[in-house]
């Protein structure tokens, strides 16, 4: 079970929190023109990387914040919790 | 029965507390201290179980975790338990124990015929034996292998005793209680960190009890007592014993499995039997000691067979002679201190040192007590069956692989110490890759990868005097580093024994022309032959050795074995063990109840109940409940004898005959404020809600990115700059999550906030013609007439005092109403509309009914919005906008979606208009075509019309738009059915929806 520190309430076990994906992806604006490949990209395409990562959180028993995580995928290691705008 | 073996004077039992205990049926007597497993070596019992493939008579091999063997059967206050460790269960009285995988008795087995087939058992002989032909398996090969190599039997009752979790965090917690234990959370509790000292055993002081040293003039087991009344007294400090630390987790969380009942003989009421802690600990300092490795030779299995170290603790803590006539056979110092031990309680053992004259401190103190020794020598093979009689020792030659001569000699008993491994298990488990320590022939931990340090001989530290030093150390600078204090601590002074060199000799080579059989692993019956033949048949990473063979996949998880399997392997494929590596330590270190992981989660308490304000008025009402999640909803009121059918058809006809309330409290609500709220939902729903005025609602659907259907329902103007959402019960969560997300993460610039107000509403529609004369009693002073509050217009009124809000919406499809009060009052409000409501025939209805009504009318819900459907598919397109954009609205665009044979809501009536259609079934054009046969669709939801008197279904089916008015064939192979059906629109009842603007 992790520990992480939300940026809003401190550090925190895991059971409160839920995953949220990745952390790098940026949707695509409204009403922006857009090709099929890029919006299937962004729909469906994600990268599982091996190590360091960026990855989305929310804080949903706690002050239902989402944050975002630089964790290490293969020793789990946490190397800095921040706000989505840092 | 007397106890033969018990010596009248030492350990740590006592003698003035008998205990009468059970064994395979049989009475006899230990002492309160003892475990199961020193109280039947006390009365002279060794032979107390059959191994698992070969079922060869097993005896006790250690005195603690180190056991492979004694796994009993144990029946302890009313409660039946298998594969319980003889060595770790502490004597009660009232105790009984039985032997497992032996039938009918241990001293009969027919399983032992086996033995003599063995060349029939080789290595993986499951792989090789049982594999074909494939329909032996489950007939034939499944329950043979279950019946004969079952471990013990789990009962078929419900546990009846109680279990809990507890949640701790700590500074540094500690595990184990001997001297690296004891100092190190002396030096961190001195400093004023929070420690937990965690101890596996019922005593604290670990080898402190059994070794030979002094501490500052005190002996071990006086200074360890010391420390223990010293920290006992610390409020930063926890000291648990019956305590194991099992299982290392990621960020330091610890797990540890306390037990708190078993050793009890009147457990009080509430006290569990077991307790499940997760300690979150800053730091981690693993005193987990070392296990002695053992020796391999032939018949190193039979009954009286001992680690030395284990025999001098059954000496030493309980009073106990494992055997009169030993032979102590060892490859180091350690087996002298045996030695030394049975000579002072008046037992001549004889010493085999398989060292070339070795001479040291320990050594001239066993010459000096007339210890008789012979060097250079090693036990070949031991003898007896049941029992050990006697054995082949021989004198090794220079090379030590073969023996110069060989002679044979009576014993009762043999104690094998092959040097000491330490328990790196749990640094293992944190992460630290184990390195290779020649000097010590085992495995120490390397670099932490999480906030851990080893002490004492978990580090491969086996002196005293460095241990404590170290520990003491340890403990000051972790500490120091937390709590930023730094008391000084005088090291201690102490006197031990040295030791010399050991030996590296860890198996007796085979004699030419014999074949004894060698264990390595005992409980799993792997023996020295099964891993060469491992080896030989091509077997090369140690993974794949041990999956193969089975080597170290026993409860025990190889502590005897591992290493020598290791040797082993390296000595056939001429590598080096380092080379070889070792296999992963996993958790449990040792086993753990089911019990106590599940704790207190079991039946009701699994998950919380959700109940609404009106919950106890539906019971009384003989409310018949379903789940719906957490929630517990009325899915009908039964009334005299009715079933679920006759009820809820009486209830949905009495809301389209005349109007009915359901409680609807467990819908989603969510309240939306802020100057953007209107654009935020409008980027949400697929529909426009930019120009909603103040006190309208509207229905909406929201996708999600894919362009699936995620959620509708209804959203409301309140004011100006707020809303009311609801949701469906099942996605409430999901959607909140969603919205939080979009706002928090897409679009942090729209000025909105989002907030679940699901439990502070309490909800109840009232459905059906008359509902609005119902109304305008419950709200007398507000006009309710079709042109003041038409449908989807919102109102707020006073309900007798109680402050409410008024939704024109309808699920039903009827005219209907839906009120809200604040969740205290919801009881208030029920009851009113129940009273006012008798003059109209109201009537409560259930889920069931709901969803009659709403199935028959043609509103999606749950099963049509499946996570596979599109707004096209459920016939919701007219609500998706063309001009704006929103979320998921690119998807909606992708070819597959907009195939002109997409699938399609319709509706679906049998020909015979009586045979109900299950839910799921297929349609299919042909019943009897040849399989597979092509599926157009499935049906999602089913009723019984109440408008129609007929079964109708809702059903999402290929090109669903161009099937109207064709016959198909509804199958469900799990019913068994074929129902010829009729496809029509979804609408089935008020296709114009008349009735809801009526
Ligand atoms: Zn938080």
């Amino acid at each position: 079970m992790l520990n992480i520190k939300c940026p809003y309430c401190g550090d925190r076990s895991q059971k409160e929190f839920a995953y949220g994906g990745d952390g790098t992806i940026t949707r695509p604006k409204l009403n922006q023109e857009i090709s099929d490949e890029e919006w299937d990209n962004f729909v469906y395409l994600r990268k599982s990387p091996r190590g360091k990562h960026i990855e989305l959180w929310h804080h949903i028993a706690g002050c239902r914040q989402w944050f975002k995580v630089e964790r290490d995928t293969t020793t789990h290691e946490i190397f800095r919790t921040f706000k989505p705008e840092e | 029965m007397s106890q033969n073996f018990r010596l009248n004077t030492g350990g740590l039992i006592n003698r003035d507390k008998p205990i009468e205990f059970k064994f395979n049926g049989k009475k006899y007597i230990g002492y309160e201290g003892d475990t199961l497993a020193s109280a039947l070596l006390a009365n002279g019992i060794h032979l107390i179980g059959r191994s698992f493939k070969y079922h060869r008579p097993r005896g006790f091999f250690g005195a603690g975790v180190d056991e492979p063997n004694a796994k009993m059967q144990v029946e302890i206050n009313g409660c039946s338990e298998p594969n319980i460790n003889a060595t770790e269960i502490e004597l009660v009285n009232g105790l009984s124990a039985s032997s497992q995988n032996c039938w009918p008795s241990v001293n009969f087995d027919i399983g032992a015929i086996n033995n003599f087939l063995n060349r029939f058992f080789p290595a993986g002989f499951y792989y090789k034996t049982f594999m074909w032909p494939k329909s032996f398996w489950y007939r034939v090969y499944e329950p043979f292998i279950r019946k004969a190599a079952g471990l013990g039997i789990a009962s078929l009752e419900k546990d009846k005793e109680r279990y809990e979790h507890k949640y701790e965090y700590c500074d540094l917690l500690v595990t184990g209680s001997g001297p690296a234990g004891l100092a190190s959370a002396y030096a961190a509790a001195k400093n004023g960190a929070k420690v937990i000292l965690a101890e596996d055993k019922p005593r604290y002081g670990g080898t402190l009890l059994t070794d030979d040293v002094t501490i500052d003039n005190l002996s071990g087991k006086d200074w360890s007592e010391k420390i223990i009344s010293e920290l006992k007294e610390m409020p930063n400090v926890i000291v648990k014993n019956r305590s194991q630390v099992f299982g290392y987790y990621d960020h330091n969380m610890m797990v540890m499995f306390e037990r708190t009942g078993d050793h009890l003989e009147k457990k009080p009421k509430y006290t569990p039997r077991q307790r499940l802690w997760y300690i979150r600990a800053k730091e981690v300092l693993l005193s987990t000691g070392s296990i002695e490795r053992p020796i391999v030779f032939g018949n190193n299995d039979t009954p009286g067979v001992f680690l030395s170290a284990a025999a001098k603790e059954y000496m030493k803590v309980y009073g106990v002679l494992i055997g009169k006539k030993p032979i102590i056979f060892t490859n180091n110092d350690s087996g002298y201190e045996t030695a030394i031990e049975f000579k002072k309680n008046g037992v001549n053992p004889i010493v085999l040192d398989t060292r070339e004259d070795q001479k040291s401190e320990l050594i001239n103190e066993a010459k000096d007590l007339d210890i008789k020794i012979k060097f250079s020598y090693a036990v070949i093979v031991a003898h007896g069956y049941k029992k050990v009689k006697s054995a082949t020792i021989g004198k090794l030659d220079k090379d030590k692989i073969d023996f110069e001569n060989t002679e044979q000699i009576d014993c009762d008993s043999i104690c094998v110490s092959g040097f000491w491994t330490p328990t790196v298990h749990l640094a293992s488990q944190s992460g630290n890759k184990l390195k290779f320590n020649d000097s010590i022939d085992a495995f120490v931990p390397d670099k932490s990868k999480q906030n851990e340090h080893s002490l004492g001989a978990a580090n491969g530290t086996f002196t005293l005097q460095d241990t404590l030093k170290n520990s003491f150390n340890t403990g000051s600078e972790v500490s120091k580093s937390i709590t930023k204090k730094d008391e000084k601590i005088q090291i201690p002074n102490t006197n031990e024994r040295k030791y010399s060199a050991h030996d590296k000799f860890w198996c007796s080579p085979l004699p030419k022309g014999k074949n004894y059989k060698r264990f390595v692993d005992f409980q799993n019956d792997v023996a020295v032959s099964d891993i060469e033949v491992a080896l030989r048949e091509g077997y090369r990473s140690i993974e794949h050795v041990k999956r193969y063979t089975t080597l170290g996949m026993a409860t025990d998880q190889g502590r005897t074995s591992n290493l020598n399997g290791l040797q082993l392997v390296a000595n056939v494929e001429k590598k080096i063990v380092p080379q070889v590596g070792h296999t992963t330590f996993r958790p449990p270190f040792t086993p753990v109840t089911i019990g106590t992981i599940v704790g207190r989660e079991i039946g009701k308490e699994y998950m919380p109940t959700r109940k609404t304000p009106m919950h106890h008025w539906h019971e009384k009402n003989n409310a018949v409940w379903v789940d719906a999640g957490a929630w517990k909803r009325p899915r009908y009121y039964k009334r005299g004898n009715e079933n679920l059918f006759e009820a809820s058809k009486r209830e949905a006809k009495n809301v389209r005959d005349h109007v009915g309330v359901c409680d609807v409290t467990t819908l989603g609500k969510i309240d939306i404020k802020g100057p953007d709220a209107a654009e935020f939902l409008n980027r949400v729903y697929t529909n426009a809600w930019l120009k909603l005025p103040v006190g309208k609602a509207r229905y909406g659907v929201m996708l999600r990115e894919d362009g699936i259907v995620m959620d509708d329902g209804t959203t409301t103007r309140i004011s100006e700059n707020h809303y009311h959402m609801t949701t469906t019960t099942a996605q409430a969560a999901n959607v909140l999550s969603h919205l939080e997300y979009y706002l928090q993460i897409v679009w942090p610039e729209l000025n909105v906030n989002v907030v679940s107000t699901t439990e502070q509403w309490a909800g109840a529609a009232i459905a059906g013609p008359k509902s609005r004369d119902l109304l305008a009693k419950l709200f007398p002073k507000i006009d309710v007439s079709n042109e003041a509050l038409p449908f989807m217009g919102y109102v707020e009124g006073d309900l007798f005092g109680v402050k409410a809000r008024i939704f024109r919406i309808s699920f039903s499809g009827e005219l209907a109403y839906e009120i809200n009060v604040e969740s205290d009052f919801g009881l208030f409000m029920w009851e009113k509309i129940i009273e006012i409501g008798e003059e109209f025939n109201v009537q409560p209805y259930g889920t069931e009914a709901l969803s009659t009504l709403r199935i028959e009318m043609g509103h999606v819900a749950g099963p049509e919005l499946d996570g596979r459907t599109i707004p096209y598919d459920v016939s919701l397109e007219g609500l998706v906008s063309k001009k704006k954009d929103f979320i998921g609205k690119r998807s909606l665009a992708k070819e597959a979606f907009n195939k002109a044979d997409r699938q399609k809501i319709v509706g679906l009536v049998p020909l015979d208009r009586k045979s109900s259609i299950p839910e799921g079934s297929h349609l299919v054009e042909n019943k009897n075509a040849k399989l597979p046969n092509p599926k157009l669709g499935h049906v999602s939801s089913s009723c019984w019309s109440v408008e129609n008197n007929n079964p109708f279904s809702l059903a999402i089916l290929k090109d669903g738009k161009n099937m109207i008015g064709k016959k198909l064939f509804a199958v469900s192979p799990l019913k068994n059915t074929s129902i010829e059906v009729e496809v029509m629109s979804s609408h089935y009842v008020d296709h114009e929806g008349k009735r809801v603007r009526s």
